[in-house]
């Protein structure tokens, strides 16, 4: 028993491979939010004609395979890419690399992210900002005092449901970021190396419960903050 | 306060289209729903943008489609008092009531918090919770937050028509203390005759989208008669109560009046139908009536089968309804001397 214990132990590279998934998915959540956040208000109150354009752009990735998001992410970011070339001359290279990683988790998490933001902002009673403009709040202020905060609880589960959705992004990062261990290997793509080397399946497992685990402490967490913000 | 208007809105199967001048501080907006009430409150307030017009506040132009001006309506200074409270369900009261007098200028605020509160009887409802109070402390907590965001005037869009019946009318005297204290001019809009009567001195009459009047209340409550309103009330203002045998006596002018309610309040407001007016010719010795009144015939106008008499009493004034073959009998024209005899249980208490 305590030797199977044992071989449920993590390596370095096992250890480096979460701190990886955590930094991915915690910065592609929040370089998102803010835009998440626009999108969600646009798609929620814009007038636009073009506005169900945008909404099928932005869902696109829900529904496309991962595999397809990342090779068209890889040939505007490659090197010969519009994105790509343009971002060579700033020195910035995003294909097999940590940034590629986080883009690739953004692209595939934003529109969960925009889906709850939208949803709960349509459900804020616009007659509150219209109380608040005639009590002297510009656009601005009515926006971050009424719309934003009547919307947290959509906004802090549409940023939960995208961490979540980015731990265990595989398809578009490996394509774009590739599998390097220490550099762009998440906890995924360090399953997928071990399994297919023989006998990796011990270690395969071991990030497997890790994985369980990290999952399940979001839910409990999102829970617990989801709960504070309806009691008030 | 002078209010001069004049705007177009085009919806898909509704137009308004309507010019007026305003100076009185308290004008009411009259007319049945879907008539455009609202829809001038949200074109007034900068909520939504008319085809076409102009709105000129005093000096300041508020709209003019022709010079291309149109101040957002945190610009505006109008304030607005919704048929809900709205208030902000993520706030406490107290922030509730501060949130519009924060964005005001310090040199510009000219309400104290604090006497305000005191005057609308909310100074104990603070540190509650929004979610925990009544539909009465409810609006007049969205009362109080909107006179201390300092406006120009103040829209008043059916605020008590959420408010269930029984209790709707006790908001009045606050109301009134509040525009009586702060002198803030205000527009009332209703569908309800009763409240335009209490609240408003002059009246807007809209229907369809066209104004059809612009009258003084009383005026366009006394016209309207032949138009739906069945019979006229009259609303009879007295203060204090004191017991009389097992009946209450009020002050009402020159005389006295017995009623079967008791009245708390130092100013009471009790509504009697016309129709509950008996009229004699001579003092009758003996009746069931608590009230015998002599009056002065001062008017009389009628309807189809209907005639309307205005009488005065003393320095107080009253409508009786009766029917052309009484008049004819008892009569009664300009100047004759006759006796109102009114029960003590048909004054009906509103607040």
């Amino acid at each position: 028993m305590a030797s199977e214990i044992a071989m449920l132990s993590l390596s370095s590279q096992d250890l480096s491979a979460i701190v990886l998934s955590l930094k991915v998915a915690c910065s592609a959540t929040l370089i998102s939010t803010p835009f998440g956040i626009a999108c969600g208000y646009f798609l929620a109150f814009g007038k636009t004609r073009g506005k169900a354009v945008v909404e099928g752009i932005i869902s696109l990735p829900l529904v496309l395979p991962p595999v397809v998001v990342g090779y068209l992410l890889l040939l505007s970011f490659g090197s010969n890419g519009i994105i790509g070339k343009f971002l060579n001359m700033l020195g910035i290279q995003v294909v097999f690399s940590l940034t590629g990683a986080v883009i690739a988790s953004a692209v595939v998490g934003f529109p969960l992210m925009v889906r709850s933001i939208r949803i709960g902002m349509e459900a804020v009673d616009q007659s509150y900002v219209s109380v608040s403009r005639t009590l002297g709040a510009g656009w601005w202020d009515s926006f971050f005092t009424i719309v934003l905060p009547l919307s947290g609880r959509a906004i802090f589960a549409g940023m939960s449901l995208m961490f979540a959705r980015n731990l265990g992004e595989f398809g578009a990062t490996v394509i774009l970021a590739g599998n390097i261990p220490g550099v762009t290997q998440t906890i995924p793509l360090a399953i997928y190396e071990y399994t297919s080397v023989p006998g990796g399946d011990r270690m395969a497992l071991t990030l497997c419960l890790v994985s369980i685990s990290l999952s399940f402490a979001i839910l409990l967490v999102s829970e617990g903050i989801n709960s504070r913000f309806g009691r008030r | 306060m002078q209010l001069d208007v004049e705007l177009k809105k085009s919806f898909k199967d509704f137009t308004l289209d309507v010019a007026f001048s305003l100076s009185s501080s308290r004008t009411g907006i009259f007319g049945p729903s879907g008539s455009g009430k609202s829809t001038i409150m949200h074109l007034l307030s900068g909520l939504d943008l008319p085809d076409s017009g102009y709105i000129r506040l005093g000096d300041t132009v508020l709209f003019d489609a022709k010079k291309k001006i149109n101040l957002k309506p945190d610009l505006r200074n109008i304030g607005v008092v919704f048929q809900h409270a709205h208030l902000f369900p993520h706030m406490n009261v107290k922030r509730n009531l501060f949130y519009g007098y924060k964005r005001v200028n310090p040199e510009n605020r000219q309400i104290d918090p604090d006497d305000l509160f005191e005057v609308l009887g909310i100074a104990q409802l603070l540190s509650r919770d929004v979610s925990t109070l009544s539909g009465g402390e409810r609006q007049r907590i969205a009362l109080a937050r909107t006179v201390l965001s300092n406006p120009r005037f103040i829209l008043m869009d059916e605020p008590l028509s959420a408010l269930d019946e029984g209790h709707k009318f006790q908001i009045i005297p606050y109301l009134k203390n509040v525009f009586n204290n702060y002198g803030i001019p205000m527009i009332f809009i209703s569908h309800s005759v009763l409240e335009m009567r209490m609240m408003t001195d002059e009246v807007l009459v809209i229907e369809k989208g066209r104004i059809q009047q612009h009258n003084s209340t009383e005026e366009m409550v006394k016209k309207s008669w032949n138009c739906g309103l069945e019979s006229y009330v009259n609303l009879i203002h007295l203060g204090v109560a004191s017991s009389y045998k097992d009946l209450f006596r009020y002050k009402w002018g020159d005389t006295t009046l017995i009623l079967t309610e008791s009245g708390e309040r130092e100013e009471n407001l009790f509504e009697l139908d016309s129709r509950d007016i008996l009229l004699f010719k001579r003092h009758p010795e003996a009746t069931s009536a608590r009230n015998l009144l002599q009056c002065i015939v001062t008017n009389i106008y009628s309807s189809g089968n209907r005639v309307r008499v205005e009488l005065a009493c003393g320095n107080e004034h009253l409508i009786a309804q009766i029917v052309p073959e009484s008049v004819r009998e008892l009569g009664i024209e300009k100047s004759t001397i006759v006796v109102a005899a009114i029960k003590a249980s048909a004054f009906k208490k509103i607040f």
